[in-house]
Order: C-alpha cells, then structure tokens, then sequence
C-alpha cells in the first residue's frame, strides 16, 4: 500500500510540471504586453523599454518561464501590480468561500443522488424509475444561472426566508454564514445530483446482474444487505471519479454562481484579474487551481484503492 | 413422490424473448430424497440451469414459472419472499458455476462466510469467524485462518470454488445444488472439486443435485440421472441401471461424445450432429429426431411420453429405445 502512494505520488510530478508549463505558456500568449497594461495609454516607449527589462520581459520565453517556477518553488507566487496583494494572499483570502460551497454543494448532490440511485436501481423500470431518471435528465439541462434566479426569486423575494446576495465569513457568524450560503449551494448541489444519479443508478443495475448477486440472494441475505453492502461497494467506484472531477472543478470556483450571489471566491477573483489584465494574479491563481485539480485526483486515486482491493493489490 | 426432500412437479418455466415465448423448462417432473444424490445432464441451453433457479426460486423476473416446487413438504413457488429468504442459504444451498464471478470481488473471503452464518444460524462473531475457519480447512484450503482477510482475487479458480463451497456447506444445508461446479476449472481441479463435494455429501448426510453436461462427472458420483434435451426429462434412471442400459438415443450419443482416452490418435470425436432445436419454436415431434440416428415414423409427429419401461425406476421418453445389449 506504502509503495502503490509512493508510486502515485511520482506520477504528480510530470504531471504538475506540465500543468506549470501550459499556464506560462498561455498566459504569455494572450494579446498585450504587461508592460503597456501597467503603465496605461501615456506610456512612451523608452518607458515600456524600462519596465520591460526590469521585469524581464525582454527575456527569451524559457528564461522568464524558469525564473516563474524558480520564485514558485520557493514560495512566491508573484504579486499584482495593481492592488500589491501577492497571489498566495489573494487565493488564501477566497479559498474558504470556494472550499465552503464546493463542500456544500457537493454534500447536497450526494445527499439527492445516491439515495435515488439507489431506490431506482431496486426498482429499475418502474414508474418511479422513470420518473427519476427523467426529471435527472431535466435538471441537467437546466443551466446554473437559471436555477439560481429561480431559487433567489422563491427564497429571498418571495418567501423572503434567506437573503440573496452577501458574504460573511464563517469564523464570524457560522448562522449568517450558512443563510448566505445556502442558496448558491443549493443551485450548485441542484446542478450535481442528475449526474451522481445517472452514474451511480446504472452502475448499480449492471451490478444487481451479477453472480455474486445471485449468490448473495441465494444466501438468503437481507435485501437491504445485498443492495447495500453487495451492489453499492463494487459500484461506488465511478461515484467517486464524478464527485472528485466536481470537486476538482468547483476548486477554480464556481463563476456564475459566484457572481450571482456575490461571493468572494475564487471564481471571482480569477474573472477580476481576467478583466484587469491582472496577469500575475491569473497565471498564479490558474496553476494553483491546476495544481489543486492534480491533487483531487490523486485523492480519488487513493480512494480507488480503498474500495476495490483488485487496484489495491495491482490486478486492475 | 411422497416422502421425497425436494420433488419439482411439472414444472414449466416461460421466458419471454424479442423473437417470442421461449420454453425453458418443459414439463419437468424430479425427486431427490433425503441424503440422495440426483445428476442433471443435458447440453447448453437444455434448460438444466432454469431449472435449478425454478427451485430455489431465483428465476429471471420475467420468467414465469407453473408446477410445483415442494421442498419438505412446502410448495416453494407459495412462498412469501421472507420465508424464502430463511430457507435459502439455511437448508437450500447452491454453488454456481463460475467461482471467479459468483463471489464478489469487494468482500473478504471472512465477510462472505460470516454473513450467510450470521444470517441464519445464532452465532455472535466470534464463533461465526471460528466456524469460517473450520469450513474453510473442511473443504481443503490451506492456512484457513489467513484466508479471512483475503479476496477472491488473491485466490486461484480452484480455491474461490472451494470457498464457494464452504459457503454453501456453512448453515448444514438439507440440499445443495450444484450447478455445474467444475466446468469453469482446470481438468486437474474437477475431480478434486467433485470428490469433495461427494465426501461432504456423505458426512453431512445431505441430498444433491448435480448438474453437469458431462455424462462422466455423474457416472460414480449420483444415485440417479436424469438427462435432459431442449427442456424436457428424456431418460431418468438410478445410475448403475442407466450405465448398464441406456435406452434413449440421445443419451447413448451423449455418452459416445466424451472423449476417451483409448481411441487412436487423430480419431474424430463422435459429436451429435446438428443443434438442439430452437426453444421459441417447439417442434411436433419429438425434440431429438431431428439429430437421432434411429428417427422414424412418428418419431417427427407426435411427442413421446416419459414412461417407465421394464423396471418401474428406469424412465424415458423414445418409440424406438435402443434395445436390451445394444448401443454404445
């Protein structure tokens, strides 16, 4: 077990340097120079000149792109030119408002989903199988921006029990923090649950086809102890795979929803510096997203390992 | 059929298909005593493997099954799904025949065990993981206490058939079923597997079903046979009697394609021409005529009865039986 971490823990490394990679590489492809971004439409080109070499601009690509990784590995990340915030102290300010909705919004489309994939894998073609699965398929086309003005228009304006917009951290008041964060992760636990559900629901089904299945029926098991100690293990596997890509994906924020309740979170911070040509801040932030999105899957990996002992003792 | 631990009464299972109703089992009347042995022969899709569902009652859903199942003198196919439940794993035991699918790949070797004992029989953890040890060094499988924490994975074809087996011996069952246990291992394995089955027949004192498509897996092992073809019983006799005097063509031709170890090399093996006929489309006569050496006359007309014929125990179903002294 030791030596299958350490092994998955060396294949992080290719992995995080290409990552690093691709972000220099974009971020330097995008149009206009930091240099004429700092110093606005009065720069003379001697100035320009100036700044350039100062920062180093006029460097080759890989140079720069060295240098990048070199202050990176020792801890820094850059700085803004506009507001002086370092990126690791920008990213450290908003990752709790991300961590805390992906948490919630995740906990609510596992709390819908599984449940209802495992009631309509029990009754697989029955009206309320159908009924599940179609309204999964419904809600996956509904796109966040709507639920989310549906939802604030029944809470906040109608019912009037949880307020639209705002953010206060959860050291603060945990009360006014959860009422703020109730209704972006409702729309995105909103947006999750269909594919938890659909994934989950016809693992189970091949699952129930099983010998062991049969077997376990011919044991003379409970019910409730076939389906949910023997179908639900060996089919919780791509369970996993989805709720670690959501994961993974809701660690660079939540864009929409961000900005529709006004959360101060990653996803927000990465639009600002994309509309301030922030440079530093985008490349800083992006890899960090990356490099989380990296982790999450070696996460998922490891996790892998504890539910099928088949990947555990390298027979997969 | 009174005084029998499991008698099957014209059974007739149905299976809907896209290409009509298919007629998996047709007809079928079996008994088993208690402690006695019974072999099912037939080939693939004779409806040998439906039939052992329709027992314990674990069809396909669409299936739709008529007869009787009595098992100790209750009718199975009346029974409320709980009362099933206690009865199977408990009295009524399978091994099935692929030990590489049938046990689940996520759950210890231990698990497996002690679920089925907790379930049926009131033991508190301790014992049950004592009694999974001894079941496990019964049916032959070394270092049992190790085994526990192992899974299936870890363990070859022959061993998982072996813990499947423990399994199925682990409440004392009155029956088990075993539906072709050897089939899917290595030759070197069968007979290791089937002799232990016949031991642990014996020192239990329960009754078994084996069903195999191998005549030569039944022949010293059974206490009866009954061979069956495109879902029907066509011979059924006490072995010895079957053995000496095979009466049904298609018997003899199942028996002459085993391979034998005495025919000179490059001899081509005897198999029966043709295939079985197709089960959405039942033919008048009867089924084997088509591929039978001795069809004649009625033979494609009318459907021959199973009926006893010199002796009252050696069934079978043919107008043109192989006679006295004849046949393979």
């Amino acid at each position: 077990m030791l030596f299958f971490v350490a092994r998955r823990l060396l294949y992080l490394v290719p992995v995080l340097i290409a990552v690093s990679v691709l972000t220099f590489v974009i971020a330097s492809l995008l149009p206009g120079d930091l240099a004429y971004v700092i110093l606005g439409d009065q720069a003379t080109p001697e100035n320009v000149a100036a700044l350039r070499h100062d920062m180093g601009l006029d460097q080759p690509i890989w140079l720069r792109y060295l240098g990048w990784l070199w202050h990176i590995l020792q801890g820094d990340f850059g700085r803004s030119f506009r507001t002086g915030q370092t990126v690791l102290q920008a990213v450290s300010e908003r990752i709790p408002v991300s961590f805390e909705l992906m948490i919630l919004a995740e906990l609510i489309g596992l709390a819908i989903g599984v449940p209802l994939a495992i009631a309509c894998a029990a009754k697989a073609g029955s009206a309320f199988d159908r009924l599940m699965t179609g309204s999964a398929f419904g809600m996956l086309s509904v796109p966040t921006f709507l639920s989310a003005i549906l939802l604030i228009y029944l809470f906040a304006v109608e019912l009037r029990l949880l307020p639209a917009t705002g953010y206060v951290p959860f050291t603060e008041d945990p009360v006014a923090n959860l009422r703020f964060m109730v209704l972006p992760a409702l729309t995105l636990g909103l947006a999750e649950w269909p594919g938890i559900m659909r994934v989950l629901r016809s693992d189970m089904i091949a699952a129930l086809q099983e010998d062991y299945i049969a077997l376990a029926k011919a044991k003379g098991l409970k019910p409730s102890r076939i389906l949910f100690v023997h179908a639900l293990k060996p089919s919780s596997l791509t369970l996993v795979t989805i709720t670690g890509i959501n994961i993974g994906r809701l660690i660079g924020g939540a864009v929409i929803v961000e900005t529709i309740f006004a959360l101060p979170g990653i996803g927000r911070l990465l639009v600002g510096a994309i509309l301030t040509r922030d440079l530093i801040i985008l490349q800083g932030v992006v890899l960090l997203v990356a490099a989380g999105f990296v982790i999450m899957n070696f996460i998922v990996d490891m996790l892998y390992a504890v539910l099928d002992p088949r990947i555990r003792h390298g027979h997969a | 059929m009174s005084g029998a631990l499991l008698s099957v009464e014209d059974a007739v299972v149905d299976l809907p298909t896209p290409r009509g109703n298919l007629r998996a089992v047709d007809h079928v009347d079996l008994a088993v005593g208690a402690g006695k042995t019974l072999g099912i022969v037939g080939e693939s899709g004779c409806g040998k493997t439906m039939l052992s569902r329709a027992v314990l009652q674990l069809l396909p859903k669409k299936a739709k099954l008529s007869g009787r199942v009595m098992f100790n003198g209750q009718d199975l196919t009346t029974l409320s799904a709980e009362k099933l439940r206690k009865l199977r794993g408990r009295s009524l035991a399978v091994v099935f025949q692929d030990p590489m699918t049938s046990l689940n790949p996520v759950l210890t070797i231990g698990t497996q065990l002690i679920e089925t004992i907790q379930e049926h029989l009131e033991l508190d953890l301790a014992q049950a993981r004592q009694r999974s040890i001894e079941l496990l060094a019964a049916v032959g499988i070394p270092a049992p206490e190790q085994r526990l924490a192992q899974y299936p994975h870890q363990l070859s074809g022959g061993m998982r058939q072996r813990v499947a087996i423990a399994i199925a011996l682990s409440c004392e069952p009155q029956l088990l079923i075993a539906d072709e246990p050897t089939t899917a291992l290595d030759v070197t394995i069968q007979a290791q597997i089937l002799d232990l089955l016949a031991r642990e027949q014996q020192r239990r004192h329960m009754a078994m079903i084996i069903i195999t498509h191998d005549l030569g897996v039944v022949a010293g092992r059974t206490d009866e046979v009954a061979v069956m073809y495109a879902g029907r019983v066509v011979e059924r006799a006490p072995t010895p009697a079957l053995f000496k005097q095979m009466r049904m063509p298609y018997t003899e031709a199942l028996l002459a394609a085993l391979p034998k170890l005495d025919v000179a090399p490059h001899t081509p093996l005897p198999a029966i021409s043709g295939r079985p006929p197709d089960p959405t489309r039942p033919l008048k006569g009867c089924s084997f005529s088509p591929r039978c050496r001795y069809s004649a006359g009625r033979c494609t007309t009318e459907k021959p009865r199973l009926s006893p014929a010199e002796t009252q125990e050696h069934l079978y179903a043919c107008f043109h039986p192989i006679a006295a002294g004849v046949g393979a």
